[in-house]
């Protein structure tokens, strides 16, 4: 197993103050825009770009939720183990509201197409954007782009490709790891 | 502890402190699920299941009927009072042939004790024991200790009391595997009629005195008395027993502590229980009633991952 490094912490910083300023161009006050972190690996870009935008670009008021998908993915009872749940926690109704997906990998899209799904147990979205880190391109089994990405990846599909958050991980970097 | 270690539900006896923790993490997240404006999820739409009640049941087979309809799952309804269980079908007969309309999964309610190990014998589907007799009624067990779980914090360590007719109570036994199991402190408070004999081997201790039985537990669980399964008198009225092993609010405010004070229901009011203590804050009836929805979620979700 080799791993190179797609992205160093000082790269990550300057792409996550870009996809704060492309929100900002395209959601203002955030008054009528929610952003939802995709559970379990997306909170944590999600968490960081709220606390961006409220610290550095003084948007006053933001409404963040967390989402889990377990319960409607596709592929329950397909693999070998039990498809282990989330926390959901979404303090807020969508009706009528621009949600933004804020995810780490977009891969397949099958994780997208199931929360598209999801959030429709809190009301009918205005409109859905999704914003991902990492766009792996040429391996989507699904009609699913992002609005917003971070790097765009060309990995082939033994490779896998691993983002670690200072909070979670101890550091930020993004590996590309060959199995 | 990503998977439960049965493909059945057959009674706690068959589940370790894993089991019952990862169906309580799993019931939280179907806690939340069940508390959104639209309250239903799609992840069993490829799954029929059966609930199959020999016995009568009102609030466990509407519980288990909506958990199912909250996961999306395709059900059938049978009660042996209207079928040809009634014509002289044999148990395994009229389960083979429900299950030849493939079926996945099948709960059921039965009078005779282990009758849901001989289902699981005999067939294929995944069996979920909604009470065999005064054997086991897991579930039950569970949403009692998520609920204790909830209002206390934690299990282990908690003094649990089980009050009443513990012979005839599939609940108390199923709540007695379940409290051990997560290092609760079990006792038994009733007539000594209706506490069975060696009930000590199984980790409890016999209390025969109510008022030292509260004073010492943080818990009481009041169960009903079961007439229907007495075919002999084990107390001499029940104004006698309601005066022995009931609870008031006298009683409740002579205690030094406030306790939590917990039914699985029906109740016979102004027997076991009055309803000024029923219906009151130190009582967590009808929240055993919602996390009953919620415990079962988790156990046919945990259930079903595991049919291939």
């Amino acid at each position: 197993m080799s791993q190179k490094v797609l992205l160093t912490a000082k790269e990550i910083h300057i792409i996550l103050h870009r996809l704060a300023c492309q929100l900002l161009e395209n959601h203002l006050d955030f008054s009528n825009t929610v952003l939802i972190g995709l559970q379990p690996r997306g909170i944590f870009l999600a968490d960081r770009l709220t606390k961006l935008l409220k610290e550095e670009y003084k948007v006053k008021d933001i409404r963040l939720g967390f989402l889990d998908i377990t319960f409607y993915r596709d592929d329950f009872r397909r693999g070998e183990k039990t498809l282990q749940a989330n926390m959901t926690k979404i303090n807020f109704l969508v009706e009528d509201k621009n949600v933004v997906f804020i995810d780490d990998v977009l891969y397949t899209g099958r994780s997208i197409r199931a929360a598209l799904t999801a959030i429709q147990s809190f009301g009918r979205p205005s409109n859905i954007e999704l914003l991902t880190l990492i766009d792996r391109r040429f391996s989507r089994h699904l009609p699913i782009q992002p609005n917003y990405r971070g790097r765009q990846v060309d990995a082939i599909n033994d490779e896998r490709v691993k983002v670690m958050w200072e909070e979670n991980d101890g550091k930020d970097v993004v590996y590309l790891i060959n199995k | 502890m990503s998977e439960l270690s049965v493909r059945h539900l057959l009674g706690i006896k068959y589940l370790n402190k894993n089991d019952i923790e990862l169906i309580f993490e799993t019931a939280d997240h179907f806690k939340e699920v069940i508390n959104r404006s639209i309250k239903k999820v799609p992840t069993l739409r490829d799954t029929t299941i059966a609930n199959i009640f020999f016995e009568n049941s009102t609030r466990t087979k509407l519980s288990f009927e909506l958990a199912e309809k909250r996961l999306s799952a395709d059900i059938i309804n049978f009660s042996a009072s209207q079928s040809s269980v009634k014509k002289g079908e044999t148990l395994i007969d009229t389960v083979n042939n429900i299950l030849s309309m493939k079926v996945d999964m099948v709960v059921m309610r039965h009078s005779s004790p282990g009758a849901g190990i001989f289902l699981a014998k005999h067939v294929k589907a995944s069996i979920i024991n909604a009470g065999d007799g005064a054997h086991e009624h897991p579930t039950q067990a569970l949403l009692d200790s998520y609920s204790i779980r909830e209002r206390l914090g934690e299990v282990q360590g908690k003094n649990v009391v089980i009050v009443g007719d513990i012979l005839h109570s599939r609940v108390a036994l199923s709540n007695i595997f379940a409290l051990r199991l997560q290092g609760a402190n079990v006792k038994v408070c009733g007539p000594k009629t209706l506490i069975p004999k060696f009930i000590e081997t199984l980790g409890v201790e016999v209390e025969t005195d109510l008022v030292k039985a509260l004073e010492w537990c943080d818990v009481a669980n009041m169960l009903r008395v079961q007439n229907e399964r007495m075919d002999i008198s084990y107390f001499p009225s029940t104004r006698e027993y309601t005066q022995q092993f009931g609870i008031n609010r006298k009683l409740l405010e002579g205690l030094n502590k406030e306790i939590v004070i917990m039914h699985p229901g029906p109740i016979n009011r102004g027997v076991e229980i009055t309803s000024d203590v029923a219906d009151s804050d130190q009582s967590i009836i009808l929240d055993q009633v919602e996390n009953g929805v919620a415990v079962r979620m988790a156990v046919i979700y945990l259930l079903a991952s595991k049919i291939k």
